[in-house]
């Protein structure tokens, strides 16, 4: 068990590190997005790489982040009746869907994924769109990504299970509102406005 | 028994799977579980059926769906207008506007409401981000309300209300999914909620109105000390008139050899740069022409309307394709937060994490909701769903007020991209089948969604709102006294008004579809297919492998290539005529009548075969 949960919290790591600074990828999104308009508006300019990367980088920042979402408790669930359940319950519900729910389907999709990037790889398969870039970079996200949430997946199946045997305890975070929405909260209650701004 | 499973598989793997979503596990892994359980289920009974269409290869198309909704440009909005909406929050520019604006309607009974109901346009008319805008006003305008005696509901309520405007005025995240879900261009979903939203912010004024009527102690004008700003509300009605008298010369004269809403665009942003100069000018140099509530009113507008003008201008201008529309804004937030010195390297972090988690999620639902597709249209869910639908009586009408209600209903448990993902792709056929325009209906199922956010229990906006409102007793330090704590029955009980207005609204749509379809008359915005120069074989290298009877298996996209296909094929030339400051910007944006504007009038057959797949899927 001690094995076990060592190797959980590497993987933990891991996906932190990952998750977090796939992050950054969404900024240049962002950046690289706008520039293509104004681009395109001011020196009638237009490359359709440049309208692909835009993609490309959302697209690995979410399978790569799918992991990190996942260790965070961040998946959306719906609620409100296993809140009414007592948490040992909620705690097995957990353990047996990681089980027979999210480690088929990840590794599944993974198994899947290799060889149909294997033959984007092999074939030098390019966008269909004139100046386009080249597939496989972006396919062999979906393989990465459902990789990473696999190590994730058994990495909670040890957490969960650790919990239920009271190994550990449950650290696991809790979220009531979408992490946007935390986020706004934490921030405007910083201090900074507050209710003050009734002059 | 077996016989049984296969020639009902649709209708007990809906609901099995449905059953599953409580267990409160993630719904993302739960649908793509479901799906999978039940294809494995199909393969084994499928020589027990005809209707049964499910073989192991068919497997082999899961990675290269999950890659079609990777390179879905619309998807890209959802990310750029979230992380536009938590910048824009810690600009703070809401607080601004909800201090100036309220001390401008102050003075007046049931200001303070009027004043949210504006703002909340406002912010919903910057970013599509509901949170944003009713965690500010509830921050903001909540203290003040409870300090001046505005009656606890009304208050909570109009805040909550005002708050979920951001779905229905564009550039709303929801009218975004919606038009990808259901297979059509963002610009004419836009076009098409215009005049519902601006109804809708008029509904919410009325009722207010109605308050101040009959019941005045509820909703109180601001006491005299109160009106920091002082008076001036006069010259800042010859501002206004100046502004808008100057618009209009410049709509008619100056600029009258553009386009449309070239036109339009340009005109206000003349009008509003030089009302925005005089302000500057009269606070520095200290004219005096104008009184400081003038000064203060026009120059905390300029913000909001500047990041109006950088996402819905370039949008409607055909600078920008939606998706770009959010990037533009998201930059704009950024300097705005900047400007005000309110950004640095710590806060630009923190909300791109939440962005990528958020983003994760909701992809992750969508690629549940695919894998959970292939096998339902696999043995025929979407036809048992059809024929469930279309046996409906009362036809087009009776559809539309059991979709209301079904939507309703699910609203109130699920969040709007469950609905959107799961269900619209359901729905939108069988609406087409009907002979109900896709984006009116898109314009329904979205006030439907926007009002599921202000059912209780569970709405999002009531939630967000009771997040943040004081639970108990308050020290009002303006005013030194105790106030009392927000009870969460005066929340539910203040959304309930707004929620019979919805339901008016709704009906008033379905009662008046031409408030939506004008979108067909006007060519505005572009689709983001149509700026990528897509080839028409793009969809042969998924189709060569055998699964084409499910629709497109690389989804949407690949729709909107054949409407780009179409739409370019068909550009011939219609919205060109007479337009001399047109070709030029149709050349190098696409057609700016989005494929979909031309199917109207040039290639309606073409147009609508290639734009369906999507919303099979």
């Amino acid at each position: 068990m001690t094995v076990l949960l060592a190797l959980s919290r590497v993987v933990d790591r891991v996906n932190e590190f990952i998750g977090r600074n796939v992050a950054w990828l969404i900024l240049a999104s962002v950046l690289i997005s706008a520039g293509n308009a104004i681009f395109r508006k001011a020196f009638d300019m237009s490359s359709n790489a440049w309208l692909e990367v835009q993609w490309y980088l959302y697209g690995t920042a979410f399978l790569l982040a799918a992991a990190y979402t996942l260790k965070r408790n961040e998946h959306v669930r719906i609620d409100f009746i296993s809140n009414m359940l007592t948490k040992k319950t909620r705690d097995w519900i957990d353990l047996i869907c990681h089980v027979i729910f999210l480690l088929p389907f990840s590794v599944l999709i993974f198994w899947l994924s290799i060889p149909w990037v294997y033959k984007s790889i092999d074939s030098g398969e390019v966008s269909a769109n004139a100046g386009g870039l080249i597939l496989w970079p972006a396919k062999i996200m979906v393989t990465i990504g459902f990789g990473l949430l696999i190590l994730q997946a058994i990495s909670e199946i040890i957490k969960r299970y650790a919990i239920i045997i009271g190994r550990v305890p449950d650290e696991t975070e809790v979220h009531e509102l979408p992490p946007e929405v935390e986020e706004m909260i934490a921030g405007s209650s910083r201090g900074d406005v507050k209710a003050e701004t009734g002059k | 028994m077996m016989d049984f499973i296969a020639h009902n598989l649709a209708p007990i793997m809906f609901i099995s799977v449905m059953g599953m979503l409580l267990l409160g596990y993630p719904v993302a892994f739960t649908l793509a579980a479901g799906g999978l359980f039940y294809f494995v289920v199909g393969v084994e009974v499928s020589h027990l059926s005809s209707e049964i269409r499910l073989f192991w290869p068919l497997l082999q198309a899961h990675p290269e769906r999950i890659y079609g909704i990777m390179y879905n440009d619309t998807l890209l909005a959802i990310p750029f207008f979230t992380f536009m909406g938590l910048i824009l929050e810690r600009s703070r520019m809401a607080e601004d506007l909800l201090d100036t604006i309220g001390q401008l309607f102050g003075p007046i009974r049931g200001g303070l409401a009027y004043a949210v109901i504006l703002v909340g346009a406002l912010l919903a008319a910057t970013t599509g981000v509901v949170a944003a805008s009713v965690i500010a006003m509830g921050l903001i305008s909540l203290p003040i309300m409870a300090r001046y005696g505005y009656n606890q509901s009304v208050a909570t309520g109009t805040i909550a209300a005002s708050g979920t405007l951001a779905q229905i005025v564009p550039p709303s995240l929801v009218l975004i999914v919606m038009a990808d879900q259901l297979g059509r261009s963002v610009g004419d979903m836009y076009v098409g909620a215009l005049y519902p939203a601006l109804i809708i912010i008029a509904i919410y004024c009325g009722y207010i109105l109605l308050l101040t009527l009959f019941k005045p102690h509820w909703v109180p004008a601001l006491p005299q000390e109160a009106r920091t700003l002082g008076n001036g509300v006069t010259s800042l009605i010859v501002v206004i008139a100046g502004a808008v008298a100057l618009h209009f010369i410049a709509y008619e004269y100056i600029f009258e050899s553009l386009r449309y809403e070239t036109r339009f665009v340009w005109s206000a942003v003349l009008a509003a740069g030089t009302a925005l100069g005089i302000s500057l000018a009269n606070r520095k140099f200290g004219w005096g022409l104008m009184s400081r509530l003038a000064e203060e009113v026009v120059i905390v507008l300029i913000p909001p309307l500047a990041l109006i003008f950088l996402v819905l201008g370039t949008i409607f201008l055909g600078i920008a394709t939606p998706t770009e529309g959010g990037a533009m804004g998201a930059v704009g937030a950024l300097v705005l937060a900047l400007i005000k010195r309110r950004l640095d390297l710590r806060t630009v972090k923190q909300a791109l994490d939440s962005t990528t988690r958020l983003s994760a999620f909701v992809m992750f639902i969508l690629i549940g909701a695919r894998v959970f597709g292939l096998t339902f249209y696999g043995i025929n869910g979407n036809i048992w769903i059809e024929e469930l639908l279309l046996a409906l009586p009362g036809g087009e009408f009776g559809f539309l007020v059991v979709v209301t209600i079904i939507v309703f209903i699910l609203g109130c448990f699920l969040d709007f991209f469950e609905i959107a993902f799961i269900m619209v792709p359901l729905l939108a056929p069988v609406a087409e089948k009907l002979g109900i325009d896709l984006i009116w209906f898109g314009i329904i199922l979205g006030i439907n969604l926007q009002t599921s956010f202000l059912t209780p229990p569970f709405g999002f906006s009531l939630f967000y709102l009771r997040s943040i409102a004081p639970v108990k007793e308050w020290h009002d330090t303006a005013s030194g006294r105790m106030l009392p704590g927000i009870r969460t029955t005066a929340i539910y009980k203040g959304a309930l008004p707004f929620i019979v207005l919805q339901f008016f609204m709704i009906m008033i749509v379905i009662l008046f579809p031409g408030l939506v379809m004008h979108y067909k008359d006007e060519h505005t915005g572009i689709d983001p297919a149509d700026v990528e120069i897509q080839l028409p074989g793009f969809g042969g290298e998924n189709g060569g492998m055998g699964f084409s009877p499910f629709g497109a298996p690389s989804g949407g996209n690949e729709g909107s290539d054949g409407a780009s296909g179409g739409g370019n094929g068909g550009l011939s030339l219609p919205t060109m005529e007479g337009l001399p400051g047109a070709p030029n910007m149709g050349g190098e944006t696409g057609a700016e009548g989005s494929g979909n504007g031309n199917s109207g009038e040039n290639a309606p057959a073409p147009n609508m075969d290639l734009s369906a797949p999507p919303s099979f899927n």
